[in-house]
């Protein structure tokens, strides 16, 4: 394959400001929706959708949030996990007791809920920062976890506890099979994924990113300081929302607040961090091998043992999994902080040059 | 030199500024004319850097007023400052370090760009013909600062003298009726300040942008500046030409101590 821009010239701005310059790059992310769509249906089974597949699109499209606030922000956030709750349970709500409500609105719907809350808990952001945002913002998932638990209104009084929906359906298109569920999925992803791209380009994403590498400045060149903090956190809100709701209907079909624990938050922000902060495409890396990891382990681990004539429980491939996460989170913090969408730039770079890097 | 300098179009009037117990800036009056070149110098800790803070809405001064166009200011936010026109470039280089060149100027012209976030996420019309027209006007302060090589480069990556350029070009994005520069010359070698000084200038003439600037080098501020205001230990010592300056006793005490 060869990667090269030569000839490619741009005479307008409008060339210049697309989402990929370089017309290998759009071939190839054209190929991998087109592959999406069109070639997965036809290879995966039903595990591969119900195990991988599904669950790495909505976690991607969560993470993808979290990234917009944390990697081009500069907001840590530890409550992703509660968005995803109020995404899941707004839109379980918007969808009980408005009768006839469209499923993509009702989705959207939490994901707007889930924007205003963002707003609600971004507001100690306006005076802390770091660790200590953090800490604020992990208010938001003991608040919800309790919510959700206590306050029966939310859960429409079910007695166990535990909400259910079903008979997802858009414009009479009953979404059953797993193949449908993941096709209803990657539309999502797609179109956000677009969304995200944009708002990173233009000047909303600008003022983020100023606001994360040099607050003083860009305030000095007229940010305001509140409105991009609050419309990163709306923003991003609303994307972890939306997964969060689609992670409720489509993936589990009946959930209850366990299901968007603290465990859930941290998973969200490794993903981030793994996968690269203030990168798209990051998102993607991160859930991805957030999602994969313990598949593979669970496969390898046991085979692995094998040979050298151990047994590895159960348990013990779920410990393994966790020291290598931490390993792992260890090794990006400090190697490379711009996680494997960076490696991935620069393997893009050198192939630019390869075979003559000099 | 075609530029006229014009009326006072920024009167400081005893400002004052206190940190707890130290007195930061005591009584301080001086003001700036539309379209000249107006030096603040004094040793270090003279409270320079803090006058500009106050200028463009950083620190708010315990007493004293501030005239800009005739009327007085109310306490402002730097946001607010800036939509008034006012915009200024930083000792220490205070680039957007993720970023690259390009996105680091067209940051400059935030205030001017309206379309709301929906249009922007979906890139629809008006947010691209935004884009693209906002993107030209980045494009002439990119030629006229000479910086057309590296704009796809991210500033963390660049040279001092280059960031101080970028720097510089943020500002001048923002289509400032008063430009403040803090040390735009600090740490260059002598082509660089030779480079810096002939942008100021031109910026200067050809927009016609009133420039209040603290410098170190006196050869420098003397040469371009149509007035100078000296502060030592948070008081005014010395205003007016540069020649005036240079001949007061009191600038010479301040700065080569007193016996000589």
């Amino acid at each position: 394959m060869i990667y090269r821009e030569n000839g490619q010239f741009k005479t307008t701005y409008a060339a210049d400001q697309q989402i990929f310059t370089i017309a290998q790059d759009k071939v190839f992310v054209l190929g991998v929706i087109a592959f999406a769509f069109i070639g997965i249906p036809l290879l995966a089974d039903e595990y591969m959708f119900r195990a991988i597949l599904i669950p790495f699109l909505i976690l991607s499209l969560a993470a993808l949030g979290v990234n917009l606030l944390v990697g081009y922000c500069g907001q840590i956030t530890l409550g992703a996990g509660a968005f995803m709750a109020i995404g899941a349970y707004a839109a379980y709500n918007f969808m009980i007791r408005i009768d006839g409500m469209p499923l993509i609105f009702g989705l959207l719907l939490g994901g707007l809920a889930s924007a205003g809350m963002g707003i609600l808990f971004g507001i100690p952001s306006l005076r802390v920062r770091g660790l200590y945002l953090a800490v604020a913002t992990l208010a938001a998932q003991f608040f919800c976890d309790w919510a959700f638990l206590r306050l029966g209104w939310f859960t429409n009084y079910s007695s166990s506890g535990s909400v259910s929906i079903s008979n997802l359906s858009v414009f009479g298109w009953g979404i059953d099979s797993p193949l449908e569920k993941y096709l209803f999925c990657l539309c999502f992803i797609v179109v956000f994924a677009f969304v995200a791209k944009n708002l990173t380009r233009a000047s909303i994403g600008r003022q983020w990113m100023a606001i994360r590498d040099m607050d003083v400045a860009a305030e000095v060149i007229g940010i305001r300081p509140m409105w991009a903090k609050l419309s990163a956190f709306a923003v991003s809100s609303f994307f972890v929302g939306v997964a969060g709701a689609l992670w409720g209907f489509v993936h589990l079909g009946s959930w209850e607040p366990a299901a968007f624990s603290v465990d859930r938050s941290f998973q969200l922000l490794f993903m981030v961090i793994i996968g690269g902060m203030g990168s798209i495409l990051g998102s993607f890396f991160g859930a991805a091998f957030i999602v994969v990891l313990p598949i593979f382990l669970n496969q390898v681990l046991p085979a692995l043992g094998h040979l050298f004539g151990i047994e590895i429980s159960t348990a013990g491939i779920s410990h393994a999994e966790l020291i290598i996460f931490g390993s792992l989170i260890v090794f990006f913090l400090i190697v490379e902080p711009h996680g494997l969408a960076r490696l991935w730039s620069i393997a893009k770079e050198k192939l630019r040059l390869w075979p003559f890097p000099h | 030199m075609s530029r006229k300098i014009g009326d006072v179009i920024l009167d400081l009037q005893n400002i004052s500024l206190r940190f707890g117990g130290v007195n930061a800036l005591t009584d301080i009056s001086f003001d700036v004319r539309e379209h000249e070149v107006r030096a603040i110098i004094g040793p270090n800790g003279a409270g320079k850097s803090s006058m500009l803070n106050v200028i463009n809405g950083v620190y708010h001064p315990q007493d004293g007023k501030i005239m800009y166009r005739g009327k007085e200011r109310k306490k402002m936010e730097p946001h607010m400052a800036a939509s008034t026109g006012i915009a200024r470039t930083f000792q220490n280089i205070a680039l957007f370090k993720g970023m690259s060149v390009l996105d680091n100027i067209m940051t400059g012209r935030n205030l001017k760009i309206k379309s709301n976030l929906l249009l922007q996420a979906l890139w629809l019309g008006p947010a691209q013909k935004e884009e693209i027209e906002h993107r030209k006007k980045v494009e002439e302060i990119i030629d006229f600062l000479e910086i057309q090589h590296i704009r796809k480069t991210p500033v963390g990556r660049l040279p001092y003298g280059l960031q101080k350029r970028v720097d510089l070009g943020r500002a001048l994005a923002m289509e400032p009726q008063i430009l403040l520069l803090d040390e735009p010359m600090a740490g260059m070698n002598v082509e660089e300040k030779q480079d810096m000084c002939r942008f100021i200038l031109d910026v200067n003439d050809q927009f016609g942008t009133t420039i209040v600037l603290i410098e170190h080098d006196m050869g420098v501020v003397m040469d371009i500046s149509d007035r100078v205001v000296v502060l030592d230990y948070g008081k005014k010592i010395g205003d007016g030409v540069p020649d005036e300056v240079r001949a007061s006793p009191e600038v010479i005490k301040a700065y080569l101590g007193a016996g000589h």
